[in-house]
């Protein structure tokens, strides 16, 4: 590919509108990426970014607006060209097929023959070639599901290189990465913009911004909102351009650090965890001996990149996964080898992370959803009292603020952020002891991640204990009373509030112990 | 696709009137059966035309074949009959997410049940007695068989699509055996007379039905597709099974046993197609026969879906495609029934092409309005 | 030594068409479309391959004809399930449906017959089975029948075409992000089901010299309980054809000793599978997409 004269953008994208079903992606964003620079396209969960790179990697096309890479308009090509193009893009969610190798997934598309069959051991030179030359060497027969994530990325970086990639797209790359693997991402990403290549990252992580881009353009709603170079601006400045007001970032928060001190409980925990073990795929231990307690009337937030053994540690808590070893306990009761339900009926709710598919029947009305899980309560031989299903059903809508409020309505047809409304109205709707909350807030919109968090103190002032689990840092520092860092399926502290802070989790959530 | 499909699901606050929403699944439900009716004329009038006929005169002969005599119309009733409780059965699975294949061998397994029921009670003993313990032997035979999916996909995740299939070979086979080993009168593929338990057939109080084979267990199976809307839609038991079917994963994290709900879900689909049986054996023939069973379970997948596993529905697509089999007789004069056979393997296939092309089509339209 | 020779013989005239659906269905399958369909695509085969030898005169014509009409239900299948969206279980009981409604259909309407059709112009040299080792050697269905699961194991493994089919059915969207057109390779790899099926079907119409009224029988569903019980690997899938076929030959050679009842030997297949599935030996794990979009 032959670059313009300097000056003109490598890539251009201007007015782009899009729309999924029901929903309006993107109405009016533009980008514009200098060549051979590193730029961060940053913006809340649902901003548009991913289907703005989606867009220039010829995946989508898009409803309005134009696309030039290197000065040729491009808008609308599909995702074939845009290879031929050099433009390469490397997903948040792994596009590899596990059940084949490394070198069948980066030759997938443009497989090298001898006749009618592959040339296998071409195949393998050139992947072999390329990962050299970004200065690493894997081995190319290996299947893919036995790789680890790092590894997994790189092949991901690879797949691009070997079809020439000169743009490269990253989405959300360091999401699953440990801090030492993030430290080896930007030392590869530096080597090829110092090549000549230029770099998109997509990003909702300030730090990382700050870090590695020089450039940066953010997102909200669907549109851009700023454009600025990385130099001389500030997380704050880059927050408020994200969110659209003034952000109060973890750091600021003023805590009551009356709350923060730890006192001995007066009754039994809520929870507490002993020497938990549970058993994981790629690790040989998910959670490896892991031990807690939540006292009632506090909030323990576990912060912690995802992937440390997070979602193994709520599963076996919650009962939906059997623990390999180690104690359960529900306000003092020994749970361990109890059934969902009957840990439920101990006192245990749960807010899944994963709400679509974990937390609500999308087709079925508000009202039973809200009822979801405690169904036996209203039957009266066998047949279900709808009176009392939806009067019940009126006065949780009331007291959550679910709009539309109107319990016959289809779940599906609300907003994510009422969604959650729901799902938090029914685990908080019984007597309960301990509420295990997994990324309360995610894909939810600013105004109602507020309510949310006004719900979850509210729960913690009137006594119930609350496990909170959230990748974003900010969210922990904001409500807990007790912050824990969990890496590689340890706790590896458990601070007080008032002795957290981003700064001093930073290196244990990167696996640094003491210092 | 994490932005989009994050964001796709759900629409901003202040979301349409919630009117349109319920309009829109109105037509969802009932625009498909109508397309694939009207795929299937166009494809009967092709079928016609082919043998030179005219379609018109075609499709008055099989109405008046049908509905337009008290004969044809009992001939409807009875294959009625056993289309609602096999449409039921599938039906009832799949509002728990499950694929029942294997009604024609649970239909099967009821007829025998029914039979060996009938044979082991004295030729004397009582309808009142005879005929609602012959139904419960139908529907234990049948739930017996749909048990066995349901377990191999609770317990092992078999996926019962196969399994099935699989086992309707097997059961059939096996009843095919024991038939051959001692129930069967000699030189005939059937048992023995059931004399107790016997339905009167309905030329019984009506005359005008005399000589089909319309019979009262038309009135035990409407009452069954009564109780399964009941069930489905006004229990707990409905309410987890459905809940199940729409998205187990929410199920199992509120504390529904998934994989009980399926057995359970398997075992009622089971024992509604089993149901079947007793219009053959104790309202029809009186004896168990090899292959009375035979192509009931196709049909009644098409009937679940045409009914979109409601009730209600089902008895209405099963009116429809009874129609359509009896009709195929009444027009064989001007064109070969068989026609009739290729028209349902039409109407399926446009079923299952139209339900997402619909749904589709309306989700468009509502945004170009909006 | 002529026992064995027999043996072996009726085996392979059994298995061919298995051999046949098999070798289609694991490609339809690896690429993530359910394939119930084989038994209509076998029937629809049967019936256009006689049709064709009814007309031409000549077996190889009935042959070519026989892939047509399987190419012509393979593209239905395709066309419902990948534009249309159609649930692909319900388009397989259509497509079966529609086979045996249509074959019946215009087997009245040109033959006036409801169960059969005339004579044609067919493969084996006799239709009794002492004739059988000639059989082998003058029908050319059967050794192309051998030879049809290597050859889709060889494409299934070794080829681009074969690699974008095991892509996308187990992680479409991998492959989409490549610029592989999942809609082509899928419709390429059920219309070849389609084609082979059918050509098993040919193969029964064409050696018995006339279509009956149902002949494949069930015959398309043992080779989805074969490809099932193979892993979904082409090669185990047709030892596992040949397997039932022995089963059944065995049967049938024993049938006076009456040591073990017809029904029972017919259920093996399905047996089998249903412990395949189980993981009894091995649990059976089919391609991740299968069955969704």
């Amino acid at each position: 590919m032959t670059h313009p004269a300097s000056g003109a953008p490598a890539v251009r994208m201007t007015h782009i509108a899009k729309r999924f079903g029901d929903c309006q992606a993107l109405r009016d964003a533009s980008l514009e990426v200098m060549p051979g620079e590193i730029h961060a396209l940053v913006g809340e969960n649902g901003a548009g970014k991913s289907t703005m790179m989606r867009i220039l990697a010829g995946i989508h096309a898009p409803d309005a607006g134009t696309v030039e890479v290197f000065g040729r308009d491009v808008t609308g090509w599909t995702a074939a060209q845009a290879i031929d193009a050099s433009v390469g893009m490397v997903h948040q969610h792994f596009m590899l097929v596990p059940t084949l190798t490394i070198a069948e997934n980066v030759i997938l598309g443009r497989e090298p023959v001898r006749g009618l069959a592959i040339d296998m051991a071409r195949a393998q030179r050139e992947v072999e070639e390329a990962a050299a030359r970004s200065g690493f060497r894997m081995n190319v027969h290996r299947y893919v599901r036995e790789l680890s994530v790092g590894e997994q990325q790189r092949v991901e970086i690879l797949k691009t290189l070997v079809r020439g990639a000169r743009v490269l797209v990253l989405d959300e790359p360091t999401a699953v990465l440990s801090p030492p693997e993030v430290e080896e991402l930007w030392r590869v990403l530096r080597a090829l913009r110092d090549d000549g290549g230029t770099i998109i990252l997509i990003t909702h992580k300030l730090d990382e911004v700050t870090e590695i881009s020089e450039t940066i353009t953010v997102m909200r709603a669907g549109r851009t909102v700023a454009r600025f170079p990385t130099a001389g601006t500030s997380p704050a400045a880059i927050a408020r351009a994200m969110v659209g007001r003034d952000v109060v970032l973890a750091g600021d928060v003023p805590h009551d650090h009356a709350r923060s001190a730890v006192a001995a409980p007066v009754a039994a925990p809520a929870l507490e965890v002993r020497n938990l073990v549970v058993a994981g795929e790629r690790r040989a231990r998910a959670v490896d001996d892991v031990t807690f307690a939540v006292a009632p009337g506090e909030i323990l937030g576990i912060a912690g990149v995802e992937g440390n053994g997070q979602s193994a540690l709520i599963e076996a808590i919650v009962g939906l996964r059997r623990a390999q070893s180690g104690e359960i306990r529900i306000a003092g009761t020994d749970v361990t080898s109890m059934s969902l339900r009957e840990r439920e009926a101990r006192g245990l709710a749960h807010i899944p992370e994963d709400r679509q598919r974990r937390g609500l029947v999308l087709d079925f009305s508000v009202a039973d959803n809200l009822i979801l899980g405690r169904q036996r309560a209203y039957e009266h031989g066998g047949v279900l009292d709808r009176v009392r299903i939806l009067a019940d059903a009126r006065a949780a809508i009331a007291l959550a603020d679910i709009r539309p409020p109107d319990p016959t309505l289809p779940v599906r047809a609300l907003s994510g952020g009422n969604q959650q409304k729901i799902v938090i109205a029914r685990a908080l709707a019984r007597e309960i002891v301990v509420l295990i909350a997994a990324q309360p807030t995610r894909g939810v919109d600013v105004g109602a991640i507020e309510l949310i968090h006004a719900r979850l103190r509210a729960a913690r002032d009137a006594g119930t204990g609350i496990l909170l689990v959230s990748a974003e840092l900010s969210e922990i520092l904001a409500l807990s009373d007790r912050v824990a860092v969990m890496y590689g399926g340890r706790i590896v502290a458990i601070v007080p509030r008032a002795e957290a802070s981003e700064a001093s989790l930073g290196p244990l959530m990167t696996g640094a112990t003491g210092s | 696709m994490s932005d989009a499909s994050a964001t796709a699901a759900s629409v901003s606050d202040g979301a349409p009137a919630p009117m349109r929403t319920r309009l829109d699944r109105l037509l969802e439900a009932v625009l498909p059966p109508l397309v694939a009716l009207l795929v299937s004329i166009v494809a009967g009038d092709l079928l016609i035309l082919a043998v030179g006929q005219s379609p018109g005169a075609v499709y008055r002969l099989m109405l008046e074949g049908t509905w337009g005599n008290a004969y044809g119309f009992g001939q409807v009733l009875y294959k009625t009959t056993t289309l609602v409780c096999t449409g039921l059965a599938v039906a009832v699975g799949l509002r728990a997410g499950l694929f029942n294949i294997g009604a024609e061998g649970q239909l099967a397994a009821g007829g025998l049940g029914a039979a060996l029921a009938g044979l082991a009670l004295p030729a004397s003993t009582s309808g009142l007695v005879a005929v609602p313990l012959c139904t419960i032997a139908a529907m234990c035979a049948g739930g017996a068989v749909g048990f066995v999916p349901g377990v191999l996909r609770a317990k092992w995740g078999a996926h019962e699509v196969i399994t099935t299939i699989m086992l309707n070979f097997i059961v059939l086979a096996l009843l095919s055996w024991m038939l051959s080993t001692g129930l069967r009168v000699p030189e005939t593929l059937h048992t023995q007379a059931v004399h107790a338990g016997a339905l009167p057939r309905l030329s019984a109080w009506w005359s005008g039905f005399h000589g089909s084979a319309a019979n009262g267990s038309i009135a035990i199976v409407l009452f069954a597709a009564l109780l399964a809307d009941v069930y489905l839609f006004r229990t707990r038991g409905g309410f987890e099974l459905r809940a199940v079917g729409l998205q187990p994963d929410a199920s199992e994290n509120a504390g529904i046993d998934v994989g009980r709900t399926w057995i359970r879900a398997l075992t009622i689909s089971g024992a509604l197609a089993g149901l079947g049986g007793i219009n053959f054996v104790l309202g029809y023939e009186h004896y168990y026969e090899e292959g009375f069973a035979t192509g009931a379970g196709f049909l009644g997948i098409a009937v679940a879906l045409v009914g979109r596993s409601n009730p209600f529905g089902v008895v209405l697509a099963a009116l429809f495609f009874a129609t359509l089999s009896q009709g195929g007789l009444a027009i064989n004069a001007l064109v070969p029934k068989q026609m009739v056979d290729a028209l349902q393997g039409v109407v399926i296939l446009a079923m299952a092409a139209s339900v997402p092309e619909v749904r589709r089509l309306l989700a468009s339209t509502r945004r170009s309005v909006r | 030594m002529s026992m064995l020779l027999a043996f072996l013989a009726q085996t392979l005239r059994i298995a061919v068409p298995y051999l046949f659906a098999a070798a289609g269905g694991v490609l339809a399958e690896r690429s993530g479309i359910i394939s119930l369909t084989l038994e209509g695509f076998m029937l629809g085969g049967a019936f256009s391959a006689m049709l064709g030898s009814y007309y031409s005169g000549s077996p190889w014509i009935g042959a070519i004809c026989g892939i047509a009409g399987g190419l012509a239900l393979g593209m239905l299948h395709a066309v419902a399930t990948i534009r249309y969206k159609a649930d692909q279980v319900v388009s397989g009981i259509a497509i079966n449906l529609l086979a045996v409604g249509l074959t019946r259909y215009f087997l009245k309407l040109v033959f006036d017959s409801s169960s059969n059709s005339p004579r044609v112009p067919g493969f084996s040299a006799a239709t009794s089975s002492t004739a059988l080792v000639s059989g082998l050697v003058h029908n050319p269905l059967i050794p192309l029948g051998l030879l049809i699961v290597p050859a889709v194991a060889w494409l299934l493994y070794r080829t681009p075409f074969g690699l974008r089919v095991r892509a996308v059915g187990e992680h479409p969207e991998a492959a989409v992000t490549l610029g592989i057109s999942v809609r082509r390779v899928r419709y390429a790899a059920v219309a070849l089901s389609g084609a082979l099926a059918a050509l098993g079907g040919a193969y029964l119409s064409l050696d018995q010299h006339q279509f009956t009224d149902g002949m494949s029988a069930g015959r398309g569903f043992i080779a989805l309980a074969a490809i099932i019980f193979g892993r979904w690997d082409p090669m185990r899938a047709g030892l596992a054809c040949l397997f039932f076929a022995a089963a059944e030959t065995l049967q049938i050679q024993l049938q006076g000793m009456q040591a073990i009842p017809s029904q029972f030997v017919q259920m093996i297949p399905y047996v089998l599978t249903i412990i395949a599935l189980v993981g009894v030996v091995g649990r059976a794990i089919p391609p991740a997409a299968l069955g969704r979009e």
